[in-house]
């Protein structure tokens, strides 16, 4: 049996992207293997670790509860369109590593994205609320000690960008 | 594991939804937030034929706040609700258990509507909707009717929508100012389903005494179980011996069941901690309440 194909297109990391997938697709797997953006991870796929996190329209969301067709039109950006212009770290990936963020970094790409969207909102998080902001993200490595700091380093390294 | 192959349909109107619904009949689910069903969909305890998307259609993400109501549309995101001021004066009981309603990243896309008409019953909405009389109103292709507060339910994942209907909107009224609520739970992480976990309301009449205190238990029973306690509580002011007295009544009348998480014993245990803590909370609040508008 051949299943039917939906043609989905979306932008990607800014650029306009599109496929022909089953309605069954999930986002993670579009992104992953239709498009060959591997920094995306998938642990559970029932949204309970957070490694599959990226931003649909500014949000962040978990990949592996969307479909990719639902999503035709939307505006993803994942932890590979979160680097600076010229290629270098973004705020949040330099604070990881400045930071000892991560180990194996299997976790990495689900916190980088659910970080950068909580910034957006939170530019001066207190550490209360870095805490609170990955909860939702599963690290079996860390002991998540270092991943709070990072979110507080990232604050001050985006704070400093901003400044003129 | 990766769902099971379904035909998927996206109708950009109210209509073209109903009627994607009526022709799937029981072959048909509705895809809102995904949040619930998709887990089921991927874990394959769940392989519905069709899947009609409710996403596309404007008028559902309404969230209308009236003098008197709140009205909540079918793709309104838990976390607008709870972000929303105008919610949280209107009616902060939604607030309040929102806030344990799994975490901000899953609250992004999951709907308010869409957990009430999932009906799990350690669903933190479904024991709000029961204890406030919020009412469902469920839409088919032959007409609209309006369900209220605990008849929604009927069993765990069961509720009173038939297939070829959906949920198109749940409405609270604005509670009084007499009216003081809390949401309390125990998880094992923030975030997770609640082991046990109690909404409470307590109703001020004249001289700040209590006049009608009710409670609403959550991941307790196969539904939402709502008991009154206004009897030992009417009339009483905090410190009493009778929030222990309430609590223990609540308790007594419960039955638990036991799993991996908890055991029945240590679940009345909670039932009790938490329901007198949450009366407490609620009284608290309803003085608040009442301070604020004096
Ligand atoms: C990691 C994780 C943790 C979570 N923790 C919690 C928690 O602590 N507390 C909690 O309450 N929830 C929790 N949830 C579930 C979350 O709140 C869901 O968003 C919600 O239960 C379902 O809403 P949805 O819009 O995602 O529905 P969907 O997943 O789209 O649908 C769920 C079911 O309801 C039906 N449905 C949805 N909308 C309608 C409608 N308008 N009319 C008729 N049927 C409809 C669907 O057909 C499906 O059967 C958690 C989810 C995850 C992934
Ligand atoms: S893979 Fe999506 S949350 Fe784990
Ligand atoms: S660094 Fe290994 S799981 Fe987080």
């Amino acid at each position: 049996m051949s299943e039917k194909h939906i043609d989905v297109s979306m932008t990607v990391n800014g650029f306009p992207r599109s496929g022909s997938v089953p309605a069954r697709r999930l986002l993670s797997d579009f992104l992953r293997h239709d498009l060959q953006l591997t920094g995306t991870h998938v642990g559970c796929e029932h949204g309970v670790c957070g490694a599959c996190t990226v931003l649909l329209n500014g949000k962040a969301v978990r990949s592996c509860l969307l479909f990719a067709v639902s999503v035709d039109g939307g505006e993803i950006v994942t932890v590979e369109g979160l680097a600076n212009q010229d290629g270098s770290l973004g705020p949040v990936q330099q604070a990881f590593h400045e930071c000892h963020g991560l180990q194996c970094g299997f976790c990495t790409p689900g916190f980088i994205t659910t970080i950068s969207a909580f910034l957006d909102e939170h530019p001066n998080p207190t550490e209360g609320q870095a805490r609170e902001a990955i909860a939702g993200n599963l690290c079996r490595c860390t002991g998540y000690q270092n991943i709070i700091k990072s979110v507080l380093r990232a604050a001050e390294i985006r704070n400093e960008m901003m400044q003129p | 594991m990766k769902p099971a192959p379904f035909e998927y349909v996206r109708p950009r109107t109210r209509a073209g939804v109903l009627a994607a619904l009526a022709a799937a009949g029981e072959d048909g689910k509705v895809l809102a937030g995904g949040q619930s069903l998709i887990p089921l969909l991927s874990m394959r305890l769940a392989s519905p034929k069709v899947l009609v998307d409710i996403n596309l259609v404007p008028d559902f993400s309404a969230l209308k706040i009236s003098p008197t109501h709140v009205e909540i549309g079918p793709t309104v995101r838990h976390q607008e609700l709870l972000t929303s001021e105008a919610v949280r004066k209107a009616v902060p009981l939604l607030a309040q258990a929102l806030s344990y309603v799994a975490h901000p990243v899953i609250r992004n896309r999951g709907t308010s509507v869409g957990s009430i008409a999932h009906a799990d019953p350690s669903g933190e909405l479904t024991a709000v909707l029961s204890l406030l009389d919020g009412v469902v109103t469920i839409e088919g292709q032959d007409g609209t009717r309006e369900v209220t507060g605990s008849d929604f339910f009927l069993g765990p994942l069961e509720s009173a929508i038939n297939s070829g209907e959906m949920a198109t909107r749940v409405t609270f009224g604005r509670l009084p100012t007499t009216m003081g609520t809390a949401c309390v739970e125990v998880s094992r992480r923030h975030g997770d389903y609640a082991l046990v976990g109690v909404c409470a309301a307590i109703v001020l009449g004249e001289d700040h005494q209590i006049d009608r205190a009710r409670i609403s238990l959550f991941s307790v029973g196969p539904t939402p179980i709502v008991i009154d306690v206004s009897g030992i509580l009417k009339g009483i002011r905090i410190d009493s011996k009778h929030w222990r007295e309430a609590a223990r009544f609540i308790a007594s009348s419960v039955d638990p069941d036991g799993d991996i998480h908890a055991t029945t014993a240590y679940r009345k245990n909670l039932v009790e901690v938490l329901s007198k803590r949450g009366l407490q909370c609620a009284y608290q609040n309803a003085l608040d309440r009442v301070a604020v508008k004096q």
